[in-house]
């Protein structure tokens, strides 16, 4: 029956209407060149607004309650902070080892009666290994280490058991230190968490256990912490190197064995408190200007782009700002502080607020120049170290395990050896801290309240994930109309083939599918490359490029002529739909790199044409449209690509084939799903975007 | 917290009130000073202890001991003279053998207040309530009687016992617990607040209440300040003696307060000194009359005893070390242990006098450090893995022989430890996944277990159990045992309020069945007469309680219902919307409709238009279709124009 009707119905010379839905996507499709290029500048300009969007962080958890109790941080305990400082910058020169300090922190803990243990580790080897990706717990039995490897590091904990508590839950502080060689601000930053500590121990209000964990950083801060961290959540119980075992290595690495087992064994025993509610870093910056007020500096980023609840943020905030009267601050670019253009921009944004200021009070876009520029530069930098996927910090460690944490980064406001500078300094610093941890020991549940998806503009200001998806939404709207514009246009083309061009995109299809697989190819390649004997970054880096390009050749041998048989705008049809699909997976994993790199994809993927093509249009178009198409091109290589933002965001990126292979590297071995989206992602779109600007319309044109 | 109970359970208790006040009443003590004077045995009986210990990290134990006893058969019928009646009723009505509650707050310090010592092995508890009770009924009936007494229980000390009511969150132990019963039944509620509001009732139950006697030394502040707290109620009823009722009460304080006191290199090391007066900020003012007997004991531990012996110092309450004062009436001895190894000391103090207040107390001279005798194992119990999909427990043994010496003594020997645990049903424990490392090396699991009994979890109707048995050389060093486990899902309305904080599994308990504390004294009229030293001298099995574990689960976003409508609704409405177009359409109809009307038809907005332009020109509407189009557009953004401008020169 509806067969027959719909034979009936094309018969008809007027069609009926269709239904309003499909007129609207036939129409944007129609108009699909007007739409894609509303909607980039649209989401390009929204995106230059979002500091205008931001708005004022608040906190959302009621049990939190900062800044409610007096401080009990007094200035005994500042002497304290001061005196073991003291003790161990003058111990420093003495103590060759760093065993030694682990000790005096050790013997410190047990004196004001906590728990305390040495946890000794061995640094991971930096393996490639960027499909951990997907399953961040890495196996325990690979991380066996045998005894005789004669590097390791020292962590020692201290544990406080919360007087009433039932120890199910803990807040952890973290003070990384090189044991090696140990700096005055890092002893500063041992000795504030220690007047903490040994404030804790003595409180009545303990309801969580507090961990105090200060990392061996001698091979990383974040190797220190991660390793502690993994024997926390996944200890490996299958190790010959228990007890025993650590103490042997003591006597095969150094002569203060005697010491060590003077303590007993009991030391080495690994200790836990529970699941752990958040955790503080905390580290000292030493500096020689003058300035107003000391400082904190917060660090969040985890990898992937992943944050801690905003409520954590929120609290340091409002304690520094509103009780202890610090400055705080958060990571910003020095380059856009410093851009000209973002200053217009600015200027104009701030005239446009005084404009519709007049309109209609109501209207609030009141933001002036300068929170603009520093509202971006600070975004900027969000948006930046949230894409590379890469952590700020050891805080990262935490973030894998669902732990909330935060770097703060004191800083005083002169130098450290003025006597005065130094006891306000390490008040309000003790202040904070013990404020932080009082406040996180009111919570009753785990930090759910607030935000998890967000990017800070300002300490105090946020833009939550309703606000920012919409340049990238913007951005990414028109590949799909693009890619149905050309696939029906391609079909309209040929009526005469319309019955085989309903089934000649899977031609199309094929093409983007090898490359893929090339691309594919060409990021696992670095796991042949460690079994070569190459030791420098260039030599690594070119071999890497020329497998990739001999791959490449292989592919298109494999392909034969077959990769330009089917038209260049089915092909660009396929491309385009495939980017679209990655840059919507790669939001949902890491927004902030889906969102760069749809600013750098989608030019480049909706201008591509090919060099040869024919058309009526004028010479200056023409040239136009191949130079753009160039330089996109150039600035889409990822290499390339990254010696911009390089320049862009680092104050001191040195650029060159090396830095290329030591980002990459950075990438592989902190996880980041960054590697993979430039790999399986961005690289396979450039090629293409390449294969079909170098497209041969001959076969068309003379056809046509 | 607020205790949550039926009010139907707890009327009868109401009516009971003023009975169980009238038969504590003056008139009736009288009588009852002079029965226990000269009774002896016949009667009830009332008595009243305070055993104080220092522990080696500066603190110390205080333990209160009450016990009541009444005789099988009751003379006067129904009516009692010290024995509290509601507890009595409690025990006849419900057939109860044995049953034991306690309300805890805070951890006991195995490592470092003791683990194998009597005191510690029966009053160290696990955080929260724990009950377990033990039934003289057939198989049957126990399940139900189980409920009636957690209600009663629950009315009686203002706790929400009741939770224990539900099938999910009891179990009845096999082997574990006890040996081979089948009619008791075990409890425990993690999260369970401790506070006043459950110890007013616990102290009516004494003659005295808190008025006179060693009770009345408990000052709120000070007790509730302690580093642990455990509230502990047993009873015990026979067909020979009646019923024991036995209340303890166990703190641990801080005695010195000063906390900002400079920590000079001595004042660190040396033991704070105290006495009661300084611990409870109260003296004991004369004895409860009606108590039989009323002591203060100081115990010092054996490792005290075997240093001073090094000394030279002997048993002496007085030396270079230290200082107790009052001086004791009498001290008693262990004699239970090898020969050449100390033992602890029990000195011994009368609280008769009225008058004179007994303010017993110790003076530290010089540094001195012990320690307490542990257990066998050290236990320890954890999470491994993150993530809200699985996760495992492990119990971790390990060894405290410190000393390579008992190592070899103990070479031939083999350890038996029993492993008591219950978990909720949301954790979906895999039994099978029990893996057992031994000193690093992952053992054949059937090799180490020597009796093991699983009682699966079912959703919503039980929760898991397990009980294992195992058998290992005494020289192991290190045993960890594994299981993985799942996490559930609950239903909406299963979640409590705070649902975010995460789930508790229950402490696990683990017994040494090899080994017991006990301790045996000079068989005089006063060991006999004791209850405290008579519990001292029974055999009890070391025991240990593990960490309460807290396990993240799943939890839905409470705080957006009106989002959930929201979506759900839109989803419904979609859903349905589509669902009727498809069954209620029909195609051939609808385009044959189509055709008739499509030349007259045009869209909504162009037709409003249309109309509205007609109207203003009044005009026929067929007529002048294009012009009207034209002319209303320009005539709505003249209107526009006109309305921002009148705005802006408004403002």
């Amino acid at each position: 029956m509806p067969a027959d009707e719909q034979g009936e119905t094309t018969q008809q010379e007027k069609r009926p209407r269709s239904r309003l839905i499909v007129r609207l996507a036939a129409f944007l499709v129609a108009h699909s060149i007007l739409v894609s290029v509303l909607c980039c500048i649209a989401g390009l300009i929204s995106f230059l607004l979002l500091p205008v969007l931001a708005k004022n962080t608040y906190v959302s958890e009621n049990a939190l309650m900062p800044g409610s109790a007096n401080s009990m941080f007094s200035s005994q305990d500042v002497q304290k902070a001061n005196r073991f400082a003291d003790d161990i910058i003058n111990g420093g020169d003495a103590k060759a080892s760093g065993i030694e300090i682990a000790r005096f922190i050790h013997q410190h803990m047990v004196d004001v009666g906590a728990e305390s243990y040495y946890h000794k580790f061995h640094p991971r080897a930096n393996n490639f290994q960027p499909l951990h990706f997907f399953s961040s717990i890495t196996n325990n039995l690979e991380m066996q280490d045998n005894c005789s490897s004669t590097s390791f590091g020292l962590n020692s904990v201290g544990i406080i058991r919360a007087p009433r508590g039932d120890g199910k839950e803990a807040i952890v502080l973290v003070t990384p230190y090189n044991s090696q060689k140990i700096t005055k601000t890092e002893a500063f930053s041992l000795g504030m968490a220690f007047s903490v500590f040994s404030l804790l121990s003595q409180v009545t209000w303990l309801a969580k256990d507090i961990v105090w964990l200060a990392a061996d950083s001698q091979y990383g801060e974040y190797a220190a912490v991660d390793s502690w961290l993994k024997d926390y959540y996944n200890p490996a119980f299958l190790s010959d190197t228990g007890n025993i075992g650590a103490n042997a290595c003591y006597e095969e690495n150094n002569h203060h064995l005697d010491v060590i087992k003077v303590e007993g064994p009991k030391c080495n025993v690994y200790k836990r408190a529970g699941t752990m509610a958040a955790a503080l870093v905390i580290k000292v910056m030493d500096k020689h200007e003058m300035e107003e007020r000391d400082s904190v500096t917060i660090y969040a980023e985890a990898s992937n782009g992943q944050m801690p609840n905003l409520d954590l943020i929120n609290i340091v905030h409002y304690l520094a700002v509103h009780r202890q009267s610090l400055r705080v601050r958060i990571g910003s670019m020095s380059y856009f502080l410093k851009a000209a253009w973002l200053k217009f921009f600015g200027e104009m944004l701030q005239q446009i607020g005084i404009f519709s200021k007049h309109m209609n009070p109501k209207w609030k876009i009141d933001i002036t120049s300068a929170d603009y520029v520093d509202g971006t530069a600070t975004l900027a930098s969000s948006v930046y170290y949230q894409a590379l996927g890469v952590p700020t910090g050891s805080h990262g460690a935490f973030r894998d395990y669902q732990v909330d944490a935060i770097t703060l980064e004191f800083s005083p406001r002169s130098s450290l050896n003025n006597e005065n500078v130094r006891y306000s300094f390490l008040l309000r610093g003790g202040r904070l801290i013990e404020g932080v941890i009082r406040s996180v020991n009111n919570l009753l549940e785990k930090f759910h309240q607030s935000f998890f998806l967000y990017l800070l503009t300002a300490p105090h200001k946020f833009v939550s994930v309703g606000v920012y998806m919409i340049p990238f939404a913007l951005l990414i709207a028109p590949l799909p109309i693009v890619a149905a514009a050309l696939f029906s246009d391609n079909g309209n083309s040929d009526a005469k083939e319309i019955i085989s061009g309903s089934w000649k995109w899977l031609r199309a299809a094929k093409v983007v599918f090898m490359i893929h697989l090339w691309a594919i190819i060409v990021s696992l390649l670095p796991y042949l490359l460690f079994q070569l004997p190459l030791s420098t970054a260039i030599k690594l880096t070119s071999v890497w490029a020329a497998l990739a390009i001999c791959t490449l050749q292989m592919v298109y041998l494999i392909l034969g002529t077959c990769s330009y048989h089917c038209g260049w705008k089915l092909l660009k049809s396929v491309m385009i739909a495939a980017a679209s699909i990655g840059l919507s997976l790669m939001s949902i994993i890491n927004f902030s790199t889906a969102q760069i790199g749809a600013m750098l994809i989608v030019p480049m993927c909706l201008l591509v044409q090919p060099v040869r093509k024919e058309t009526q249009a004028g010479i200056v178009l023409k040239v136009l449209s191949v130079t753009c198409n160039l330089a996109l091109a150039l600035v889409g290589f990822p290499p390339v690509a990254l010696s911009i933002m390089k320049g862009m965001f680092e104050d001191s990126g040195s650029v060159g084939i090396s830095a290329f292979w030591e980002w990459t590297q950075i990438l592989w071995t902190w996880n980041s799903a960054t590697y993979l989206y430039l790999l399986w992602i961005h690289l396979p779109c450039w090629v293409l975007c390449l294969h079909i600007f170098l497209y041969p319309c001959t076969r068309r044109s003379s056809k046509a | 917290m607020a205790a949550l109970f039926r009010r139907s359970t707890v009327l009868p208790f109401l009516l009971l009130l003023p009975l169980l006040l009238f038969s504590v009443s003056p008139l009736a003590c009288g009588k009852l000073i002079n029965d226990g004077g000269e009774g002896g045995e016949e009667g009830e009986q009332f008595a009243e202890e305070l055993l104080l210990k220092p522990l080696p990290d500066r603190k110390v134990l205080a333990h209160f001991h009450f016990e009541s006893t009444t005789p099988p058969s009751a003379d006067n019928g129904r009516h009692h003279h010290l024995f509290p009646k509601a507890i009595a009723q409690l025990v006849r009505k419900f057939q109860i053998k044995e049953l034991e509650l306690s309300f805890t707050q805070g951890r006991w310090n195995y490592e470092s207040w003791g683990g194998s010592d009597s005191l510690s092995s029966t009053n160290a508890k696990p955080p929260g309530v724990e009950l377990w009770a033990l039934f003289n009924l057939p198989v049957k009936e126990i399940d139900a009687t189980w409920k009636n007494v957690t209600h009663a229980l629950s009315g009686l000390f203002c706790a929400s016992v009741n939770f224990l009511e539900s099938s999910t969150s009891y179990s009845a132990p096999g082997f574990a617990f006890r040996s081979n019963v089948s009619n008791i039944r075990y409890g425990a509620l993690p999260r369970e607040a401790v506070c006043t509001e459950n110890l007013t009732p616990w102290l009516k139950i004494l003659p005295c209440r808190d008025k006179a006697g060693l009770a009345s030394l408990m000052d709120r502040p000070s007790i509730y300040k302690g580093y642990y707290h455990s509230q502990r109620l047993r009873l015990t009823s026979s067909e020979l003696y009646g019923i024991i009722l036995e209340q303890t009460l166990t703190v641990v304080l801080q005695p010195n307060s000063k906390r900002n006191a400079a920590h000079s290199s001595l004042d660190v090391s040396i033991q704070p000194s105290w006495s009661i007066s300084s611990m409870f900020n109260k003296k004991v003012a004369g004895s409860c009359v009606l108590a039989k007997a009323s002591r203060i004991l100081i115990e010092l531990e054996k490792d005290i005893i075997s240093k001073l012996e090094k000394m030279g110092h002997g048993d002496s309450w007085s030396n270079s070390v230290f200082d107790l004062f009052p001086s004791p009436v009498r001290v008693i001895k262990d004699f239970n242990s090898l020969p050449g190894e100390s033992n602890s000391i029990l000195y011994e103090y009368v609280n008769h006098n009225e008058y004179e207040a007994l303010d017993v107390g110790i003076k530290w001279k010089i540094p001195f450090v012990w320690s307490s005798p542990h257990a066998p194992f050290h236990v320890s119990r954890f999470l491994m893995g993150s993530g809200n999909e699985r996760g495992s427990i492990a119990i971790s043994l390990q060894s405290t022989k410190l000393d390579e010496e008992l190592v070899h003594k103990s070479q031939g020997c083999t350890m038996q430890v029993v492993i008591f645990q219950v978990v909720p049903w949301y954790v979906k424990v895999y039994y099978h996944t029990l893996q057992i490392f031994v000193d690093g090396r992952l053992q054949n699991s059937s090799d180490m277990i020597e009796k093991m009994q699983v009682t699966p979890s079912e959703d919503k109707m039980l929760p898991g159990t397990l009980e294992l048995m195992l058998k290992y050389p005494c020289s192991v060093q290190s045993v960890i045992l594994t299981l993985d486990f799942d996490k559930g899902f609950l239903h909406i309305d299963e979640y409590p309020p705070d649902a975010n904080q995460g789930f508790d599994i229950p402490s696990a308990l683990v017994t040494f069945p090899n080994f017991h504390s006990s301790r045996k004294y000079v068989k005089d009229e006063f060991s006999t007469d004791s209850p405290l030293l008579r519990k001292f001298q029974e055999k009890n099995v070391v025991l240990s309680y593990t960490e309460v574990l807290l396990v993240p689960l799943t939890t839905p976003d409470f705080s957006m219902p009106y989002n959930v409508i929201t979506f759900t609704c839109t989803v419904l409405a979609l859903y349905f919307g589509s669902l009727l177009n498809v069954l209620r359409r029909r195609v051939g109809e609808e385009e044959r409709l189509l055709k008739s009307k499509d030349a007259a038809k045009r869209g909504l907005i162009p037709l409003l238009f249309s109309k509205l332009s007609s109207k203003i020109k009044g005009q026929n509407p067929e007529s002048s279709n294009s012009s009207s189009l034209l002319g209303s557009k320009f005539l709505i953004i003249i209107v526009v124009l006109l309305a921002f401008l009148w705005h802006y020169f408004l403002n």
